[in-house]
């Protein structure tokens, strides 16, 4: 048997984990696993410049593959710099996981030399965590991070590894590396309880106004063929959340786009009308909900879910149902029959017309022309990452993805500079995709280093800032709900984009008209080798609506005020509307009889 | 129908969490609870028959739909085994409680003679006080520390509520 030192074993079982890249950056407590990198060929480590850029790169590596993404960072500061990533991929149940140094055993709890307790600072943000103390548990500790990481619901699993563990020398046989080992007290579900499925099945046989509410857990299991399948047969329509776009072909006709907050009206006003809401891998987020006593408050509940504590955590659920999505909804396909479009389709149709995603196409480079240009160019093709503000949400609205897995956003944490970091992980794990992060002119400065990364891997991920020189969701809510107290929120005060691109060695543009959207994108696009900035400069004082205000519920959405002149420019069928059909919308059913 | 999951009267559930014997273990606990906002009344913690296991068994407080997310999120936790909400099975809950009561000499018999009545027993005596050893349900541990409190309660220490089920059921 090989002596091997500690770090060497590690890396030995991150190969048989079959981990392409490491995301890290070095430190004195990884010095030990550095070393053993240095002539390690199977494994690239990508030299981030921050920390938290490593974790972000690891879930954007992870979310866009499926893959347990890989980051390493040493002690101290270098692990408080990957909380916000791990917390990130915790919220969004990404399967990552997270490699930290820590002081020699003997000087932990001694307040030694960039030492922090990673495990206890991490233990709400990660699925489990492990702090090594010998160098013979190695292999079970990598072994179970990357089984718990990847299994059940994902999550990140973090594992904290003293200097003298990772120097420590063992006789040991890779050939004994055993992957997914047996935890008994760790035994995810994945079939759902065949009585459960029945029933199911038939509250959609007997349900009058079916609404099929898709979350990420469908992306997570693959389960895009299914829900269409499910959908296509029963005539149910499908509105999917943040995390669910692509859950879907959003250019399917079935597809009502995403609720919520900034949900498409018509998906809001199904929602709240329908008396059977089938919930897919989705968890009632107070952004999807509003007011919780008025969601869906027809409703039977139908709730498909990996995570046994998801289920009755914030609504009340009628037919539970835990297991894998793909799995459950491949069984429940058996019991399902077709099903005719009915009235209430064709009621939501008349929803979609009368209330559709429109901006005014007025000759100003409106933030939704951008990305609305952007999808268009890239034929709905591109792999998307986003900052988090309003230009995440114009981009959800605007960006109609076909598959699962091409909408990478940070949607529970929402962590403002999540895009780059994210947009270079994905890059790397799939060089042949135009990979855009949708950024705005806040996000893209939280993580702006990152781009010296892009620029050292020849990655040619492309920027889009929707620069609206301000921190534009904060500017809304102060606009709508705080008196236009504009506190804090001008970045007028911003660098230079296109000279800040320069400065990296990457290319910049800035684009200020309208017909120069397509031309700046196509030259991006033939960019194969370096990373490209488009700085967009739109309009400042541009609010996201539709808005259900926080907490509230469907009756106090807000619509743009230019709704109904911004209509007749794309729906001609000259019928009669006026911002009074809401009321008659959301009184519509009420007589019909509830559920007991 | 949908709607607010968070409502319900609010009561009191002996929970029993089987728990791998690792250092930490306690702390993912505690912390679930206070992330979560859960109340916790009390919490006892040993090692079982298998010193690879410990026991806890947690007096928790909450409506319906709380105690069934405590026993839900407490199972997420990778290095709990096993979680049994007493309230579906008869169980027996006992305490141990250490009182150290004020004892005047014309106080004396009449500490003893409720001492007796509860089958506590006196393990340590000075010129001004008793120390009693009582164990019993919480209820009975009360009622003592009430009877108890007009001679002047010192001190007082109780193990918090530890519980097994009848018959030959085991978590």
């Amino acid at each position: 048997m090989p002596r091997m030192s500690g770090a060497q074993i590690l890396l030995e079982c991150l190969r048989q984990e079959g981990v392409e890249y490491i995301f890290g950056y070095p430190g004195g407590a990884v010095l030990p696993i550095y070393d053993a990198l240095y002539d390690f060929r199977d494994i690239k480590h990508i030299l981030v410049r921050h920390e938290q850029g490593a974790a972000h790169m690891a879930d954007g590596y992870a979310r866009a593959t499926g893959k347990v993404g890989v980051c390493l960072a040493t002690s101290g500061p270098a692990a408080t710099n990957l909380v916000t990533g791990i917390a990130t991929a915790q919220m969004d149940s990404i399967p990552m996981v997270a490699l930290t140094g820590q002081v020699r055993t003997t000087n932990i709890g001694k307040d030694a030399f960039q030492e922090t307790d990673a495990i206890g600072i991490t233990m709400p943000i990660t699925k489990h965590n492990y702090l090594l103390k010998r160098t013979e548990d190695i292999p079970r500790v990598i072994a179970e991070a990357f089984y718990i990481a990847r299994s059940g619901r994902p999550g990140p699993v973090l594992v904290d590894i003293p200097l003298d563990v990772s120097l420590g020398k063992i006789e040991w046989d890779p050939s004994q590396y055993e992957k997914d080992p047996d935890i008994p007290s760790y035994r995810p579900t994945y079939k759902g309880h065949e009585m459960q499925i029945r029933k199911a099945a038939q509250a959609i046989r007997e349900a009058k106004r079916p609404i099929l509410y898709v979350g990420g857990g469908a992306v997570q299991s693959g389960a895009q063929e299914e829900v269409t399948e499910l959908s296509e047969r029963t005539n149910i329509l499908v509105t999917t959340t943040l995390m669910g776009k692509g859950a879907i072909d959003e250019t399917h006709p079935n597809s009502l786009g995403m609720l919520g907050m900034h949900g498409t009206a018509y998906a809001n006003y199904a929602v709240h009308n329908c008396d059977l809401l089938i919930a897919v891998g989705a968890r009632f987020d107070d952004r999807v909900t509003g007011k919780l006593d008025q969601f869906a408050k027809y409703a039977k509940v139908i709730h498909i879910d990996i995570d046994p504590a998801e289920i009755g955590k914030v609504v009340h659920c009628d037919i539970p149902i835990v297991g894998d999505v793909k799995t459950v909804l491949r069984e429940l396909l058996k019991y399902v029959e077709p099903r005719p479009a009915t009235e209430w389709n064709r009621q939501i149709m008349e929803w979609k017309r009368k209330f559709p995603l429109v901006y005014p196409k007025d000759g100003q480079m409106h933030a939704e022309f951008v990305i609305d240009e952007i999808w268009r160019v890239t034929e709905g093709n591109a792999i998307i990452t986003t900052g988090v503000g309003q230009h995440q949400m114009w981009a959800a609205q605007y960006y109609k993805v076909k598959r699962p897995r091409q909408f990478i956003t940070s949607g529970g944490l929402g962590t403002m500079g999540y895009g780059l970091p994210a947009a270079i992980g994905v890059q790397l794990a799939l060089p042949n995709e135009t990979v855009v992060c949708i950024d705005g002119d806040g996000s893209f400065q939280m993580t702006v280093q990152e781009l010296m990364t892009a620029v050292v891997y020849e990655l040619p991920v492309i920027v889009a800032i929707i620069n609206n020189r301000s921190l534009g969701m904060v500017r809304q809510w102060q606009e709508l709900f705080w008196s236009e107290r504009y506190s804090e929120v001008d970045l007028q005060a911003s660098p230079d984009f296109v000279k800040l691109a320069d400065a990296y060695g990457a290319i910049g543009m800035r684009v200020t008209e309208p017909e120069d959207v397509e031309p700046a994108m196509r030259e991006a696009m033939s960019q194969r080798k370096k990373p490209v900035i488009i700085d967009f400069v739109v309009p400042t004082e541009e609010n996201v609506y539709p808005m259900i205000p926080s907490g509230q519920s469907i009756e106090q959405m807000m619509l743009r005020k230019d709704l109904e002149q911004l209509r007749a420019t794309v729906d001609t069928d000259g019928e009669e509307w006026s911002f009074a059909d809401q009321e008659q919308i959301l009184r519509q059913f009420v007589e019909q009889p509830a559920r007991q | 129908m949908a709607g607010n999951a968070q409502n319900g009267r609010e009561h009191q559930h002996t929970i029993t969490a089987l728990v791998q014997n690792h250092p930490g273990v306690l702390a993912r606990v505690a912390g679930l609870f206070a992330r979560r906002g859960y109340n916790i009344e009390s919490l006892a913690v040993s090692v079982t028959e298998n010193p690879d296991i410990s026991r806890m068994t947690i007096v928790a407080r909450g409506d319906d739909r709380v105690l069934e997310q405590i026993t839900k999120q407490l199972n997420k936790l990778i290095e709990v085994i096993r979680v049994v909400d007493y309230v579906e099975h008869s169980a027996i809950e006992r305490e141990l409680a250490l009182i150290k009561v004020n004892a005047e000499p014309k106080n004396r018999s009449e500490i003893l003679q409720l001492a007796e009545v509860f089958r506590g027993r006196v393990i340590d005596v000075s010129e001004k006080t008793f120390l009693i050893e009582l164990t019993g349900g919480p209820e009975k541990i009360d009622a003592f520390a009430r009877l108890m409190a007009p001679y002047g309660i010192r001190e007082m220490a109780r193990t918090g509520v530890i519980a097994m089920a009848r018959g030959t059921k085991t978590a």
